[in-house]
């Protein structure tokens, strides 16, 4: 493995880990929030435990998040100093807001975690207001960096060197609308779905169990709007990588040949060498829908990409064609759930319906990493999309396998714990005495 | 006076933020390094002294790094590339202590309550919180050294290990982390109303308070013997002796209010203190960020980003402060029972 690869490595890797609590990060405050005002409003304290045995999830996660977070600010540096020197002046505003973001986030946390017994209720759901609200815009600001990598504005060349420096242009890309949205719905789904599959997954178990109901309706009530919009945004999405990342879309779509009216390809394998994908289903027209809305509209294909500067489009085409599938089948579960709910039927009840909910539970987080590799995997070889190839930003350090594997164990090491513990967490679920413990000031009261 | 450039700002934020880092995340640092040293029959209840005290602060103090490191990557951009290039080693260890602590920390509150397990986690977490406040150290004292250049040259040793695996980083290194600890012993001695542990925190404070004073003085003996640019910048420049009056002043202010058990007063003076002690360093390499050729305003992003990093920055001050100091009294209102 050469130095290059090495730090790619080490930098997808580190990435890759980091989103799964980033979304979770978003996401799980939503879920507390809207189970804890449902406490204050209804006054059932099924919704407060609820609330609470989250917070303990989210605490063990959000730490983990903060600390691969940090290895990400500096791997930045370590791993591609002359892009940082190149781009930070650029795309930096977006970094900077992120900081705040994460400040008020992290203090508003703690006040949210440790402070149910020292604050208000009131002031108490705030406190979650304000962590939901502040995860949201620091995905938002980091994403809109990671925007401006594959669509470079605000500055101009002049020699080498970048001049004319605007950087609320930079933070006004053409993919920063798209891909904000859509990720942060993505955090949402993730999210949503996975707490939901747990929940679905004990209720198998203990289908009487009213805490596992009440969060399973909580989590599919976050989870199932958002995978409803998430194939209206991905289609935005994909409209705008035509205009401005014809390679990257050519990839994903596995597009070899230009030509108008082009047939959408579902499934296959791409060959890069004959320049073909097989095993594909073909769908006339539909590419050129898809991509401007006219049956007839000429989509630029791989070949009017030099060759060097393809990605790997077996990746990209597979990791595009998993998150397609995947989102599909979260949206069809809302669908399903929404029939279910119309017809006035318990969705807890529904046994076939609990096992597909169940078997959903990873499946936002694979659509985000499948999602992630089609925007990283789709950039190469530029680190800044046209401006600068990833060769040429790598730090001079050799060796660069060492950390990378040493990362990588941390990580798995980490992962192990992580899991352990969530596993702890969970099946420490109620039983029939924390029933009676939890309903006894309420009968109390009644 | 030099004039008051944007760059000068921002590079004052850069301080601000490493300064509320030390003393802030520092103690936090340094509770680990008690929580290693746990002695006595108090032992435990030490160790939940600790860990009540840093529980619900610490990942708000540690954005104080990140800040640091994002105001460097957009307004310093050669001088973030040029650290991370010379100091690769030193900071992949200290991320890595970075990453074990906050895990094991939050790990240890959460599984299972068990002697044998808690051990576990925290041996992890304090080892790390050791090896951290150490590593920073190092990395700072390299870049007072001077010795991170332009482009690494030479073999892998010269390049990426020489520059920083030096006595004088070393012992900059052995600085942080008594400092640390210090500051760290002093704010727990407040976190209690049990005279017991007070007194044990109160012995730790003068305990560490001695080493940072070794520490010290030990670098600046280093400094004299082979890093004239550190020894030229502590000696000869006119600030230097108002400056080494006011330190040793306030290193005595704490220390009568320890001894005296005033440890309010004490709280308030250590980490003043520790902000001089770092102070010393930023003036001592004024206006270089990185000495010997790296002057803030060369090293500075074009005037439009440090404007508008300086307008987030005021923005930042707006929205944080109010939010630290509710942060500070909905947890640090009144010492803890445990
Ligand atoms: C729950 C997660 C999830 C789901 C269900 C989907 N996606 Fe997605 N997708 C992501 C999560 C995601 C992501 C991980 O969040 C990405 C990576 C970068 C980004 O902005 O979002 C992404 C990227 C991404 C891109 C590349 C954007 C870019 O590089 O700028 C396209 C074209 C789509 N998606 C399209 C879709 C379509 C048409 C979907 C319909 C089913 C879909 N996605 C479902
Ligand atoms: C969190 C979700 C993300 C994932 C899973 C992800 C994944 C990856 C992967 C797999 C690579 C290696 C690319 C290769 O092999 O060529 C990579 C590279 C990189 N990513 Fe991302 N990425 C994510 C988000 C971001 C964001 C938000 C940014 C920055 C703002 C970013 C910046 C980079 C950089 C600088 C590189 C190295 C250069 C390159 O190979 O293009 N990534 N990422
Ligand atoms: C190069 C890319 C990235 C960098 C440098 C980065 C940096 C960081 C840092 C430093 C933290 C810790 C903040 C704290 O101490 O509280 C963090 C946490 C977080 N990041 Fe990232 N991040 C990156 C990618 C992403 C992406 C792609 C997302 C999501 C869309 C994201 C969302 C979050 C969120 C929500 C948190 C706080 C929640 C948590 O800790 O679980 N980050 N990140």
């Amino acid at each position: 493995m050469n130095d290059l690869l090495a730090a790619r490595s080490q930098m997808g890797m580190s990435l890759a880990f980091h989103i799964i609590f980033a979304v979770v990060g978003i996401g799980m405050p939503l879920l507390m929030v809207v189970a804890e005002r449902r406490w204050l409003v209804t006054g059932d304290p099924v919704y407060l435990e609820l609330a609470k045995r989250w917070s303990k999830g989210t605490a063990i996660m959000f730490a983990v998040g903060a600390v691969s977070g940090t290895v990400l600010s500096f791997e930045l540096g370590l791993l591609w100093p002359h892009f940082m020197e190149f781009a930070g002046p650029i795309f930096g505003m977006p970094f900077s807001l992120e900081g705040l973001a994460f400040f008020v986030e992290a203090i508003f946390l703690g006040i949210y975690l440790y402070g149910w017994d020292r604050l208000s209720s009131r002031a108490h759901l705030w406190a979650g207001i304000v962590v939901a609200l502040s995860g949201a815009l620091s995905g938002i600001f980091v994403v809109i960096a990671n925007a401006w990598m594959n669509t470079p504005t605000g500055f101009t060349m002049a020699g080498g060197v970048p001049t004319d420096i605007d950087p609320i242009a930079a933070i006004l890309n053409p993919a920063a609308l798209t891909q904000t949205i859509h990720m942060t719905l993505a955090a949402y789904a993730a999210t949503g779905f996975g707490v939901a599959g747990v929940h679905a997954f004990l209720l198998l178990r203990k289908p009487m169990n009213t805490f596992h109901r009440r969060a399973l309706m909580v989590a599919l009530l976050v989870g199932g709007p958002a995978a409803l919009l998430q194939p209206i945004s991905g289609d935005r999405s994909a409209k705008m990588l035509a205009r401005h990342q014809p390679a990257k879309f050519a990839a994903m779509e596995g597009h070899f040949r230009t030509e108008s009216a082009a047939p959408l390809i579902i499934g296959g394998i791409p060959d890069e060498a004959t320049g073909q994908t097989r095993y594909a289903i073909r769908v006339p027209y539909l590419l050129s829908v898809l991509a401007y809305g006219d049956p007839l509209a000429e989509v630029t294909g791989l070949d009017r990409v030099p060759r060097d500067e393809w990605p790997n489009v077996m990746l990209v085409h597979l990791s595009f064609e998993l998150m397609i599938a995947l989102g599909t089948f979260l949206m069809a579960i809302t669908a399903w759930a929404a029939w279910l709910a119309w017809r006035g039927r318990e969705l807890a009840e529904n046994r076939a319906f609990l096992r597909a909910v169940a078997l959903a539970t990873p499946m936002g987080f694979l659509a985000v990493e499948a999602g992630w590799m089609v925007t990283e995997l789709g950039r190469q070889p530029w680190i800044i999309h046209g401006v600068m190839r990833t060769a040429d930003a790598v730090t001079p350090m050799p060796g660069l396998i060492v950390p990378f594997t040493f990362f990588t164990l941390l990580y798995c090491l980490l992962s192990v714990a992580v899991v352990w513990l969530m596993y702890r967490q969970i099946a420490k679920s109620p039983s029939a005495e924390d029933w009676q413990r939890i309903y006894t000031p309420v009968l109390r009261d009644a | 006076m030099p004039d008051i450039t944007p760059a000068l700002l921002v590079a004052g934020g850069l301080f601000t933020a490493l300064a509320a880092y030390l003393v802030m995340a520092g103690a936090d640092f340094g509770g680990g390094v008690w929580d290693l040293f746990a002695t006595g029959p108090r032992r435990k209840r030490q160790r939940a002294l600790i860990a009540d005290a840093i529980g619900p602060i610490w990942e708000a103090n540690h954005v104080w790094l990140i800040l640091a490191v994002v105001l460097l990557f957009v307004c310093f951009p050669s001088a973030f590339a040029r650290l991370s290039v010379t100091l690769h080693i030193p900071l992949t260890l200290m991320l890595v202590g970075i990453v074990l602590r906050g895990s094991a920390f939050t790990f240890r509150s959460y599984d299972s309550q068990r002697d044998d397990v808690q051990r576990r986690w925290g041996l992890l977490f304090s080892w790390a919180s050791l090896i951290t406040p150490l590593l920073l150290g190092v990395v700072a004292g390299t870049v007072a050294a001077g010795a991170i250049p332009v482009r690494p040259s030479g073999t892998f040793v010269d390049a990426f290990v020489r520059p920083w695996l030096q006595p004088f980083p070393l012992a900059i290194g052995a600085l942080t982390l008594a400092l640390c600890a210090y500051l760290a012993a002093v704010y727990l001695t407040v976190e209690t109303d049990d005279p017991a542990l007070q007194d044990d925190f109160r012995l730790r404070a003068f305990g560490a308070g001695v080493g940072v004073f070794v520490a010290a003085m030990v670098a600046l003996l280093l400094a004299w013997r082979h890093v004239p640019l550190v020894w030229h910048g502590l000696t000869a420049s006119g600030w230097a002796l108002g400056y080494q009056v006011v330190v040793g002043a306030l290193a005595l202010l704490t220390f009568t209010a320890l001894w005296q058990r005033r440890f309010r007063l004490a709280r308030v003076a250590a980490p003043i203190q520790a902000v001089l002690i770092l102070s010393g360093w930023a003036l001592c390499q004024f206006p270089y960020l990185l000495p010997p050729d790296l002057t803030i305003a060369a090293a500075a992003a074009p005037n439009v980003t440090l404007q508008l990093v300086l307008g987030a920055l005021a923005l930042g001050f707006v929205v944080l402060v109010p939010s630290l100091i509710y942060l500070f009294r909905v947890f640090k209102g009144r010492p803890q029972r445990v």
